[in-house]
C-alpha cells in the first residue's frame, strides 16, 4: 500500500495520470514492499564480499564505498572480458519489444522498467556511455548515460525485481538471455556491498554449515527422525535412514526447505519411504545438506563455491553417483553451469537406476539425477505398486518451475509421475506452461517477507492461470518440483486462489506407494485422514 | 417525453464502458498502458482481462433493478484484489468506482427532474459498491498481514517443534 494520504481537493479530482517522461528522466524511486533488507555486514565478510557495510535501501545516502563508480566499471569491464555472452547481450538487441511483455513482474505491476529490454537497458546505457565510441561521442542520441547515483540505485532496485526465471529470452529471436544480465546486474552489486540479507545470510549459512538455514548435523538428523515417526504413524513401517555413511551407492541431496519447511517436508517424507521401499542404498550428508544455492544469485564464483561443497562430499564418502531432490534452481546450476565451474566429476561413475539399471546418460558428466527423472524411470518399468485412487480427493494441475523447464527442459516426466499416481489432472492453458511457465513470482532470493507486494503482483500472472483451472475444472492441488514454489505458491494461493494448496510431487508419491507390508492407509502424509477414512484413527 | 435513465445507459453501455476502461487504466505509466488496456489476453495479460471483465459485469448489475450483491461481490473482489498490491493508496485503489458517477453524469447530462431522481437512485448503488469495496480493500490488506506471519511459521515449523515450542495434540 502505498504512502500517500489525498488531500480533499486532490480526491475530488481523482486524476492520478502520470506525468509523460522518458524513462531516462524518470528517476527510480525506491517504494516501501518492493525490496528486500540489505545484507548485514558480517554475512558478506564471511565469504569475502568486499565493502561490507551498513546501510539501508530508503535512505537517501547508501554509504557508497570511495571510488564506488570506478570500481563499478572496471567491474563491468572485467565481466565484459570474462564472458563474451555479456557483451554480446550489450551490444546486438534491437530493442524489438518482443519480450517486453512476457515479464511476470511487468505483467503484474505496469512499471516499464520492468519490461525485460528496459531493465536491460539500465545497464546498457551505461555500457554504451563508457565503453562503445558512438555512445562516448553521440552520448543519449545513441542511448548512453553516465553513471551515477541515482542509475546505481536503479540498477539495484530492478535487478533485485527480477527472478531470472528466462521466460523473456524464450521469446527473443536473438536469444538474448536476459537472465544472464541481471545476474551481472546483481555481479556489480556486490562489488560495493550491496546484496540483500535474504540471500547474503542462506549464502553465508550454507557457506559455513553446509545448508542456507545454517543447521548443525544433529539438527538435520533429528528432524528428519521427525518424519521417520510421522511415516510410522501413517504406515506402520519404521524406515532408515543413514547420515554420511562412506561407501553408499548413492548421495541424495535435498533443497534443506524440504526438512524444515512445510508444505517441503510432506515432500521429503515421499522420497523417505520411496528410497526405503525400494531398499535403496543411499545416504543423506549432513554437512553436504543443501541443494539450492543461493550463491547462484550473487556471483559466479560464489555460486561455484557452493556447488563445490556437494562434490567434495561425494568424494569424501565415496558414492557413485547423486541423486537429487525436487529444487529448481538447483538443476539449472547442475545443468549448465556445474560442468564449466567444478566439472567434470570423473571421480563419480555414470548413474545407472539399481532397479531398473536405466543409464541416465543427460548427467553423464555431472552425475546428478533429478529425482523426478529417477521415479518416472521406475513407473515406467512397473518397479513401483501404486494406489492412485488414494489421491481421488484431488485435482491436481502441474506448474512447470522456471528452471527445471526452461533450465534443463524437465517437462515430461513430473507430469509422467503425476499421472501415475493420481487420477485427476488437468494441464493450465497452453501459454502458461512449459517453457513459457510462469514463474511463482518470488525466485532468485526475492521469497522474503518484506516484499510481498512485489511478490504478489509478480504471481499474479502464474496464479490468474490457476483460478482458471480452479474455476473451470474444479482444479484444489497446485504440485510443483521446487522448494521455492512449495513456501511460495502456497502464499500465492492463499492470497489469490483460496482452496488450491501446493505440494511437491513426491508427496503425492508417498500417498500411492502401497508399501509392503504397510497398515491400511487412513491418513495421508500430512496426517490428515483420507476421505471416506475419517473416523479410522 | 422522460426516457428512463437505465434504458439510457443501457443503450450507451459500451461507450461508458470504454470510457470507464480507459479511466481506470490511466493510474498506470503511459508506456505501459498500452499493453494492459488489451482486454482480450486472459493470460497473457490478467490485469487488463480481469479488470475489463468485472467493469463490464458491475455495470450490468448496475442496471438491474435492484442491486445483486452476491454477484457483485466476486466482481469487485477481483479488481480489487489486484489494486490493493499495486502500490496505490486506498483512495487511489477504489477510486475506480467513483469515476463512474462522472462518466454518467457525462453520458446523461439532462438536468430534468426525473432524470436527476433516477441518477441519483443509480450513483446510491455506487455508493452501495464502494462501500462493499472498502470491507474488500481491507480484507485483502488484512491477508497480505496474515500471509506474512503463516510463511514464517511455515518457513520454521518443524524447527520450532524440535525446540519443544509447539506443540500438536494428538489424539489418543
Amino acid at each position: 500500500m502505498a504512502k500517500f494520504t489525498a488531500k480533499p481537493d486532490e480526491l475530488s479530482k481523482i486524476d492520478f495520470k502520470p506525468p509523460k517522461k522518458g524513462w531516462m528522466d524518470t528517476p527510480v524511486e525506491i517504494k516501501e514492499h518492493m525490496f528486500c533488507h540489505a545484507a548485514k555486514p558480517k554475512e558478506l565478510d564471511v565469504v569475502g564480499f568486499p565493502n561490507a557495510h551498513e546501510w539501508r535501501p530508503n535512505d537517501e545516502d547508501w554509504k557508497l564505498p570511495e571510488n564506488w563508480e570506478k570500481t563499478l566499471l572496471e567491474g563491468m569491464r572485467d565481466l565484459l572480458g570474462k564472458y563474451r555472452s555479456f557483451r554480446l547481450f550489450m551490444d546486438i538487441c534491437v530493442r524489438c519489444g518482443a519480450c517486453a511483455d512476457k515479464c511476470h513482474f511487468f505483467i503484474g505491476t505496469g512499471d516499464p522498467k520492468n519490461m525485460p529490454v528496459l531493465r536491460a537497458e539500465l545497464l546498457r546505457s551505461v555500457y554504451r556511455g563508457n565503453f562503445t565510441l558512438a555512445g562516448k561521442i553521440l552520448r543519449k542520441i545513441a542511448g548512453a548515460r553516465d553513471l551515477t547515483a541515482n542509475v546505481l540505485k536503479e540498477w539495484w532496485y530492478y535487478f533485485y525485481q527480477c527472478t531470472e526465471c528466462r521466460r523473456c529470452s524464450v521469446f527473443c529471436p536473438y536469444g538474448i538471455d536476459q537472465a544472464e544480465i541481471t545476474m551481472m546486474g546483481r555481479e556489480l552489486t556486490n562489488l560495493i556491498g550491496l546484496n540483500i540479507g535474504w540471500i547474503a545470510g542462506p549464502v553465508a549459512a550454507c557457506y559455513m554449515k553446509g545448508n542456507h538455514l545454517g543447521l548443525e548435523p544433529h539438527t538435520i538428523t533429528s528432524s528428519i527422525e521427525f518424519f521417520v515417526d510421522d511415516i510410522e504413524t501413517i504406515t506402520g513401517i519404521r524406515v532408515n535412514p543413514t547420515f554420511n555413511r562412506k561407501g553408499a551407492e548413492i548421495l541424495f541431496v535435498t533443497p534443506s526447505g524440504d526438512l524444515f519447511a512445510n508444505p517441503g517436508t510432506y515432500t521429503a517424507m515421499g522420497y523417505l519411504m520411496l528410497f526405503h521401499e525400494l531398499g535403496l542404498d543411499y545416504t543423506w550428508s549432513t554437512y553436504a545438506s543443501e541443494g539450492g544455492n543461493f550463491g547462484f544469485f550473487t556471483t559466479n564464483e560464489m555460486a561455484k563455491r557452493l556447488n563445490a561443497k556437494i562434490y567434495a562430499e561425494a568424494k569424501r564418502l565415496g558414492v557413485k553417483w547423486i541423486l537429487g531432490g525436487e529444487c529448481g534452481h538447483m538443476w539449472r546450476v547442475i545443468h549448465q553451469y556445474m560442468d564449466t565451474w567444478n566439472g567434470p566429476a570423473d571421480f563419480l561413475e555414470e548413474p545407472v537406476s539399481p532397479i531398473t539399471g536405466t543409464k541416465f546418460e543427460n548427467t553423464t558428466s555431472a552425475k546428478m539425477v533429478h529425482i523426478a527423472e529417477f521415479t518416472a524411470d521406475l513407473i515406467k518399468h512397473g518397479k513401483l505398486k501404486l494406489e492412485p485412487s488414494r489421491n481421488d480427493h484431488l485435482k491436481v494441475t502441474f506448474h512447470d518451475s522456471c528452471n527445471t523447464a526452461r533450465g534443463m527442459g524437465l517437462l515430461e516426466e513430473p507430469r509422467y509421475i503425476i499421472r501415475n499416481v493420481c487420477n485427476h489432472f488437468q494441464e493450465m492453458p497452453e501459454d502458461t506452461i512449459r517453457e513459457k511457465t510462469f514463474c511463482c513470482g518470488s525466485g532468485t532470493g526475492l521469497n522474503a517477507s518484506e516484499n510481498m507486494e512485489l511478490r504478489l503482483r509478480g504471481g499474479l500472472a502464474r496464479a490468474n492461470a490457476v483460478k482458471h483451472v480452479h474455476e473451470h475444472y474444479g482444479v484444489n492441488l497446485l504440485a510443483n518440483v521446487c522448494a521455492i514454489d512449495r513456501a511460495t505458491l502456497t502464499t500465492s494461493m492463499d492470497y489469490w486462489v483460496p482452496g488450491v494448496t501446493v505440494a511437491g510431487v513426491h508427496e503425492l508419491v508417498g500417498n500411492a506407494l502401497v508399501m509392503k507390508g504397510e497398515k491400511e492407509r487412513t491418513q495421508d502424509l500430512r496426517l490428515e485422514p483420507f476421505p471416506g477414512k475419517e473416523g479410522n484413527e | 417525453m422522460h426516457v428512463d435513465v437505465r434504458e439510457l445507459l443501457s443503450g450507451k453501455k459500451s461507450v461508458i464502458l470504454e470510457k470507464w476502461f480507459n479511466k481506470v487504466l490511466e493510474a498506470y505509466p503511459a508506456e505501459s498502458s498500452g499493453f494492459l488496456k488489451n482486454k482480450k489476453k486472459q493470460f497473457s495479460n490478467p490485469l487488463g482481462y480481469t479488470i475489463s471483465q468485472a467493469l463490464e459485469g458491475l455495470l450490468d448489475a448496475l442496471l438491474e433493478e435492484e442491486l445483486d450483491f452476491v454477484r457483485i461481490a466476486p466482481l469487485l473482489d477481483s479488481v480489487i484484489r489486484i489494486r490493493a498490491v499495486q502500490d496505490l493508496a486506498p483512495s487511489q485503489a477504489l477510486a475506480f468506482l467513483f469515476h463512474l458517477k462522472k462518466i454518467i453524469r457525462e453520458e446523461i447530462g439532462s438536468d430534468e427532474t426525473q432524470t436527476l431522481r433516477e441518477r441519483e437512485a443509480i450513483e446510491s448503488k455506487i455508493d452501495a459498491m464502494a462501500l462493499i469495496s472498502f470491507d474488500v480493500y481491507m480484507k485483502c490488506r488484512e491477508k497480505i498481514y496474515e500471509l506474512k506471519s503463516d510463511e514464517l511459521r511455515n518457513m520454521t515449523y518443524r524447527l520450532l517443534q524440535k525446540a519443544n515450542l509447539v506443540r500438536e495434540v494428538r489424539g489418543e
